[in-house]
């Protein structure tokens, strides 16, 4: 389906009948609904998969029940969704179930209202004893005064991103390319004719020509719409930041029943577990950091309601930008509606373009579904979604980002030449293989950080500082790093693991830290690497 | 239900006792030895291992942009000028250089030969292809420091089933300035399908008829290489026995480069310290964390315990070299930096959210390696007050404040310098 590149000003273009923008949850599930529909793609990312809010968030698969007071709809939608990926997606959900528990001091009012409010969307809640809730999850607060049992889930985003390329890819061919972001739109008579890109990879532009031209960027949908002249995508920017902890804490998903706030659900992803989240406004949507306050806050606020997270190791911490669909001047964000906002932009005289934002994971198969609804309509094709009742394919290299998938294979191969190069989650050089020959979307360039997103390596509570030495020796070995880059890609993939530590360090992470430092910069001079021979000038 | 054993409790005397061993717990107790001071010396001996077996005095000079020093006592010699504060400023380069030159006398003494510290700073190579500045290297390393200052025929051996240490990886990084620098793997004799540790192959090579088939493996890949590196594997005990009899086999000078910590260079100190320590006189109590000290007027008690039960070291000076976070001579709280055996002050920065810069490896290092205690011109730790918390203590290493030792390049400096002054003041104090 795509023409192969012909030089047009020295720029190659490549030809699909739909250029999605954005690699998150949304972006790669209409790239997979319009592959099910027989619509080539091509799925564009500035970064990598998952890279925004998909990629930064619990990993819960809502019930709904968080969202029955604020936003019943949602609510809703979020209960029919998780039934739907339980059955067709297993490979990238944990079926953990979730509480909902308020402790001494929590507004009993709100408590009394909260059955009712999930029967009305529902969702299934059982209320259960203090005591029950406790034998349930020994971490729970002697303090709980009220606990209900919900449906809650996890999934796995990586997982799901990486599963829907590949499915796509398989189906039709279509294509992804990472690392690749959009300059400009070229726009005739109320169409666009081509998105002019950078393949920052390659250091090269490209042309990408495409009958329709879907946003699918999440935080980033604004910015991309006012370049095709579009002034009507307002998206709020919403800063949450969330904490790893060393061990899995609790085997369900645990929330505070109370009104929305910060620090109030602690959600189990493998062998972890995922505190969070805060919310603040932003305007900045690049480098956005934890901050010590914010670890702070998610902290003293968790801790009523699981009291060992006041003590506990964490491993890492991370911030990702919500994009919330602006409707007036809310106060809190998490009041703002987390329903999600398609716009056809035929107001703003554009017939092939459109933008998909707003919304929550778990909702984000319907998100596809609407899109890929509108865009099919516009080229007349008369195919059904197939989202709802074909399940997602189980691809042999996008297996790596499941907790305890690396051990199990590899114990099961029982290969002895097959050495584990991450540690803390067992992942051998045999994963590490699988990666880099077959990528499951084709990437091209792949770094430690690519390898990263692509499998546990370097979740760990090493965060990556033993692995990553393994792993970039095992590569050169490999005769994939033949020059210095091998060791700027190490240095890099450390910069970026460390935005994740620098607030969390304390305890027995300062200790790790030392020692990492230690041997990074005092052994490895990795600090140093790029401008040594300035200094020996 | 318990079946504890009544266990009594053992009591030493000593005129000094070492707290921690690290580099400056026992470089301490070998300037006690070396005056004739009875000493006991009491840790987990644990972060000797992590050690890479350089010793640096100063690899990098902080005030000058990090640049890469050449000459490390003029480095220390510019201290006392340019960074007054440094643990090092206060001291002579000629106090800086007896202790080095005192230490790797000792330790070569008992069986792992160092080099000399000399005018100027080595270049030594690390195992991803990067070189560092030191001081003073194990004699296994120093054919490496010679091949690659003269850029000679070189290969370098990586062992199939061995982790984190590609010689390709060493050529792809250093190949470009060093043509003649090439690699090999082989296949160690009876490692054919198993992972590789570097401290089993280590003690595999003490064992003749083992040297002999590895040398012939070696000797199979050397081609016409006027020195041949590899992983630091050469012996556990004896190394330049290994050494040389490899060499002997080979024909060729042999290097070591450090592996991944905790790699053999570390464990060699360790064992050395575990061996020959009590042999040289010292009380050791190794393993072992002290977990409470008493000072009075007369003497100092520290507590400890071991198998056999609890221990008390009744000592008339006290060395306190606990190191840093890694070893437990600091501790981080969620917001401040404590030192947990005798709650010293710490200076440090005023919040958490000032520990770390916001860069891990930018050139510049992050104020919480500044964190540490304070010392008097005797190296005696002050109190709160702003005066010695107690005339019988003292500290040295890298606990001490006002210095970066991972930035700088020189743990090993600062802890062997201001070992040197700690204990030179407690013998003043005993009389010695």
């Amino acid at each position: 389906m795509t023409n192969d590149s012909h030089p047009e000003g020295g720029m190659e273009t490549l030809t699909t009948r739909v250029l999605v923008i954005g690699g998150g949850a949304t972006g790669t599930g209409i790239m997979r609904d319009l592959a099910l529909r027989g619509i080539h793609a091509i799925l564009i990312d500035k970064k990598d998969l998952c890279a925004g809010a998909s990629g930064g968030n619990h990993g819960l698969l809502h019930s709904g029940a968080r969202y029955v007071y604020s936003d019943p709809h949602s609510a809703k939608e979020c209960r029919e969704e998780g039934d739907l990926l339980k059955r067709l997606a297993p490979q990238c959900i944990e079926d953990t179930g979730g509480l909902f528990v308020a402790v001494k001091g929590d507004d009993e009012s709100f408590i009394e209202k909260f059955p009712e409010l999930c029967a009305a969307a529902s969702i299934d809640c059982e209320k259960i004893s203090v005591e029950r809730a406790r034998e349930l999850e020994p971490c729970l607060s002697e303090d709980l005064i009220a606990s209900y049992r919900v449906p809650d889930a996890t999934i796995d985003p990586f997982r799901l991103a990486l599963e829907q390329v590949n499915h796509a890819r398989t189906i039709n061919n279509s294509l992804y390319y990472s690392h690749t972001g959009v300059d400009r739109f070229e726009v005739e008579n109320g169409r666009i004719v081509a998105a002019v890109c950078t393949d920052f990879a390659h250091d090269r532009n490209i042309r990408i020509v495409a009958e329709q031209y879907i946003n699918a960027s999440g935080a980033w949908a604004m910015n991309i719409a006012r370049m095709a002249g579009c002034a009507d995508v307002n998206v709020l920017y919403s800063k949450g930041t969330l904490l790893i902890t060393n061990d899995r804490i609790a085997k369900m998903v645990i929330n505070r029943l109370r009104p929305p706030g910060d620090g109030d659900i602690l959600v189990p992803g493998g062998t972890v577990s995922v505190l969070g989240t805060t919310s603040v406004r932003t305007e900045q949507l690049e480098n956005v950091r934890p901050t010590v306050a914010e670890v702070n806050l998610n902290i003293k606020e968790g801790s009523p309601m699981v009291p060992e997270l006041a003590n506990t190791r964490y491993i890492r911490a991370f911030s990702r930008i919500r994009p919330l669909v602006q409707s007036g001047d809310g106060g809190d964000d998490r009041d703002v509606a987390r329903s999600f906002s398609l716009v056809d932009h035929e107001d703003q005289g554009l017939g092939n373009f459109c933008t998909i934002t707003g919304g929550k994971l778990t909702t984000f198969r319907l998100m596809a579904e609407k899109t890929v609804d509108l865009v099919a309509a516009r080229m007349g094709i008369d195919a059904p979604c197939k989202t709802k009742t074909e399940p997602l394919s189980y691809g042999k290299s996008s297996r790596w980002t499941e907790p305890g998938a690396a051990p199990r294979v590899w114990y099961k191969a029982n290969n002895p030449d097959d050495y584990i190069l991450c540690e803390c989650e067992m992942v051998p050089q045999s994963a590490i293989d699988d990666i880099v020959d077959a990528p499951p979307e084709g990437e091209e360039v792949m770094t430690l950080e690519a390898i990263a997103l692509r499998s546990r390596a370097g979740k760990g509570p090493c965060q990556g500082s033993f692995c990553s030495m393994r792993i970039a020796s095992y590569l050169y070995d490999r005769g994939y790093y033949r020059d210095r880059s091998g060791l700027q890609h190490m240095k890099g993939f450390l910069n970026e693991r460390f935005k994740g530590l620098r607030s969390i360090i304390w305890g027995q992470q300062m200790a790790q830290m030392e020692l990492a430092e230690a041997l990074h910069c005092g052994l490895l001079g990795l600090d140093q690497i790029d401008s040594e021979e300035v200094d020996n000038a | 239900m318990s079946t504890t054993m009544k266990q009594e409790e053992r009591a030493f005397e000593t005129e000094m006792a070492v707290v921690g061993t690290g580099i400056a717990g026992v470089a301490a107790s070998i300037f006690a030895l070396n005056r004739g001071i009875s000493v006991s010396l009491a840790g987990n001996t644990g972060s000797l291992a992590y050690t890479t077996g350089y010793l640096d005095l100063m690899g990098s000079f902080e005030k000058k942009n990090f640049a890469h020093v050449d000459d490390p006592w003029q480095a220390v010699a510019a201290l006392a000028v340019e960074d007054p504060d440094h643990p090092l400023a206060a001291i002579d380069v000629a106090d800086i250089k007896t202790a080095f030159t005192d230490f790797v006398a000792f330790i070569s003494a008992c069986g792992i030969a160092y080099t000399h510290p000399a005018e100027e700073n080595l270049t030594a190579m690390s195992p991803v292809g990067t070189v560092k500045k030191t001081l003073c290297v194990p004699k296994t390393m120093m054919a490496g420091v010679t091949a690659y200052a003269e850029k000679s025929r070189c290969v370098i051996i990586d062992f199939r089933g061995l982790r984190g240490f590609s010689g390709a990886q060493i050529v792809a990084n250093l190949g470009p300035d060093w043509p003649q620098l090439r690699h090999e793997r082989i296949t160690v004799p009876g490692m054919l399908h198993t992972e590789i540790y570097p401290e089993v192959l280590a003690r595999t090579l003490e064992v003749p008829d083992n040297r002999e088939v590895f040398a012939e493996a070696v000797k199979r890949v050397a081609g016409d290489a006027e020195a041949i590196g590899m992983p630091a594997v050469l012996g556990m005990h004896d190394p330049d026995k290994t050494r040389a009899e490899l060499e002997r086999l080979i024909g060729v000078p042999l290097f070591e480069i450090p592996t991944m910590p905790p790699s053999v260079p570390g464990i060699r100190l360790r064992e050395m310290v575990e061996q020959y320590f009590p042999q040289k006189g010292v009380t050791l109590i190794p393993q072992q964390k002290v977990t409470k000290i008493a000072l009075s007027d007369d003497a100092a008690v520290l507590h400890t315990a071991d198998n056999y039960g609890p221990i008390r070291i009744v000592a008339k000076t006290v060395v306190l070299a606990t190191g840093r976070f890694i070893s437990g001579g600091l501790e981080a709280e969620v917001e401040r930096i404590r030192e947990p055996l005798l709650d010293l002050p710490v200076t440090q920065p005023e919040t958490r959210d000032q520990w770390y810069r916001q860069q891990y490896m930018g050139r510049i290092g992050h104020d919480v390696h500044k964190a540490g205690i304070e010392v008097d011109g005797s190296f005696r730790p002050l109190a709160g007050t702003g005066k010695p918390a107690h005339e019988r203590l003292f500290a040295a290493g890298i606990l001490l404040a006002h210095q970066d030792w991972i930035r700088s390049r020189s743990g090993a400096g600062i802890a062997i310098a201001t070992a040197y002054k700690a204990v030179e003041a407690a013998a003043q104090l005993l009389g010695k």
